[in-house]
């Protein structure tokens, strides 16, 4: 009976933790302006971001959008959308709190779940890349000619790659959470640094094939190729396999390596967490301020 | 101001610097830690490259899959290297007085008695030159990853397409700097809104001539915009035919653009600093 009541409290304290940090994160990401102004802000960036793409593409094909690699382009950095948005947004929580509002020496001592804290805040992102990522792909459907038929999508594909993948990113979020707080000074950054690496050898908008030999390798090992190449072929399944990089494999063999290096990547995020978070506590890091 | 101390007399004597001397001092002050301080963290210098080289070498990629002529490599390459100058006038000039506010340096610089303008221009002579090393690693790394050549047709167009773009752009940043002071939280998310946006009406990545006429137009507000131009078209002579106006003529409205943006500074920074004394709310910190 008693370790029934524990259980039961300590699933309550998660929830707790989870459910008040993404609250908090809504309403820091939010309310600094009017839900109107918000909207605009939270889709402007990605959607300007997918337009340097799409007229790069323009100039250079003379406006062959219906070629396949301009879906193979579109739609990987459309789905990329999501790694910026969901890594740096459980990072920044760490700097938020810790440098700008100074608040995390106030959340350490307080009975909450630490991790699944700065998961809760990096929700808001999730949120407003969602909204980014829907509103990218429907402008290239309706003005792009992006080849998206609604009845030949492979759903029972495409949702769980994608859930899995939001998951597998929330966990490397974790990780970059762990570094940010035996950082000092540039930790802003953190984020934004390895969003962009990823970039260059995920495969999100340009085959792998286009960087020299001995990078590739690199790009083979990141779970995010394996995650955009699924997303791509689930919804435009004879496009997407058009490109050399992955067409030997089948969507069976990317989906287990995307499970595997995913598993890898979630169990690492979660280790240097909390080998991270020990050490930050064991040096007096949690309330330091260093380069607001 | 300066003060000297006698040893065997209890008396001070004061030196107290003023007109052109203090201003010259404020300038060299607030410059001193953008050009010596910044370069004692030399992980900073990795991570200022690193930024621009990584958005400059994921675009020449996708130009390369694309197969697109060489100049564009060039292109690409070039407006990694302005990205840096953005980033900095953006984060380092246009914010820099909201988070002297954050960090509670705001009200000394109020109630100092140096010239606010010769602040602001320490400020800018201190990251135009700080940022200027940045942007030439830049080039240097993806002129030798991707094996960009230039061929310069005039030297002296150069020099002053350049110089003219340096002194509208952190011109802008000052006038901003005051702007965003009457900003609370929502100077950060401004700031961050500028970034993606200008990239894209700017022609950071592409030849300005592919946006429309009057899309090209009203980006020119922003004086990278019109500098690039006409750089990419004395720097890649075969760029002539992508150039969105002829370099005299962007020359010309780069000066009258630097003349706007340094007066509208000096009368800006004059009205926040009268609403500073007057309301004396202003440098209080909003989180």
């Amino acid at each position: 009976m008693k370790r029934k009541g524990g259980l039961a409290m300590n699933r309550s304290a998660l929830w707790r933790s989870f459910r008040l940090a993404t609250w908090l994160g809504w309403q820091i990401e939010s309310n600094w302006t009017d839900p109107f102004l918000f909207a605009i802000y939270s889709i402007i960036k990605p959607i300007t971001g997918a337009a340097i793409l799409v007229i790069m593409y323009g100039v250079i094909t003379q406006g062959r959008f219906e070629d396949p690699m301009f879906p193979y382009l579109y739609l990987g950095n459309a789905f990329y959308i999501y790694v910026g948005s969901i890594m740096t947004g459980v990072s920044w929580a760490v700097i938020d709190d810790r440098e700008h509002y100074r608040t995390l020496k106030y959340v350490y001592v307080a009975p909450i779940h630490i991790p699944l804290y700065l998961l809760g805040r990096g929700v808001a992102r999730f949120l407003t890349g969602s909204i980014a990522v829907v509103i990218t792909i429907a402008a290239g459907v309706l003005f792009l000619s992006v080849p998206l038929d609604f009845s030949a999508i492979q759903w029972g594909l495409f949702l769980p790659t994608l859930l899995f993948g939001v998951f597998m990113l929330t966990m490397m979020g974790l990780l970059l959470a762990g570094l940010t707080l035996i950082m000092a000074r540039h930790e802003f950054i953190i984020g934004e640094v390895t969003a962009s690496a990823l970039y260059i050898f995920s495969g999100a908008a340009f085959p792998l094939e286009v960087l020299p030999p001995w990078l590739r390798p690199i790009g083979f090992a990141m779970p995010t190729t394996y995650w955009l190449e699924l997303l791509r072929r689930s919804l435009v399944s004879d496009v997407a396999q058009a490109f050399p990089t992955l067409s030997i494999l089948s969507n069976a063999q990317l989906l287990s390596i995307l499970i595997g290096l995913g598993v890898l990547f979630a169990a690492l995020g979660a280790l240097i967490f909390w080998f991270c978070d020990r050490l930050a506590r064991e040096r007096g890091l949690i309330d330091i301020t260093t380069h607001y | 101001m300066q003060k000297h101390e006698s040893s065997s007399s209890t008396t001070h004597v004061t030196h107290k610097d003023s007109g052109w001397r203090l201003f010259l001092r404020t300038v060299i002050a607030r410059a001193y830690p953008r050009l010596i301080g910044q370069q004692r963290e030399p992980s900073w210098l990795i991570f200022e490259v690193v930024m621009p080289i990584g958005t400059t070498i994921a675009y020449v990629l996708v130009y390369k899959a694309l197969r697109a002529p060489e100049e564009y490599i060039g292109f690409v390459v070039m407006g990694g290297a302005m990205t840096a100058f953005w980033m900095n006038v953006l984060w380092s000039m246009a914010s820099q007085l909201y988070w002297e506010k954050e960090t509670g340096n705001l009200a000394l610089y109020i109630i100092a008695p140096n010239p606010k303008m010769a602040v602001l221009l320490g400020m800018a002579l201190g990251g135009m030159a700080a940022t200027s090393l940045r942007a030439l690693i830049v080039i240097l790394i993806g002129s030798l990853l991707f094996d960009v050549t230039y061929r310069v047709t005039d030297f002296m167009q150069l020099f002053a397409v350049f110089l003219l773009t340096m002194v509208a752009l952190y011109g802008m940043g000052m006038m901003l700097a005051s702007a965003f002071l009457l900003f609370g939280r929502e100077a950060w998310n401004l700031v961050s809104l500028a970034q993606e946006p200008i990239f894209l009406v700017s022609g950071f990545f592409f030849p300005l001539k592919a946006l429309p006429f009057w899309v090209g137009i009203i980006a020119s507000i922003v004086p990278v915009t019109l500098g690039m131009d006409a750089m990419r078209q004395l720097v890649f002579p075969s760029a002539f035919p992508f150039g969105f106006l002829d370099v005299r003529t962007e020359i010309a409205v780069l000066a009258g653009l630097a003349v706007v943006f340094l007066v509208s500074a000096k009368w800006l920074l004059d009205y926040v600093e009268r609403l500073a004394v007057r309301e004396g709310r202003l440098t209080e910190s909003r989180r």
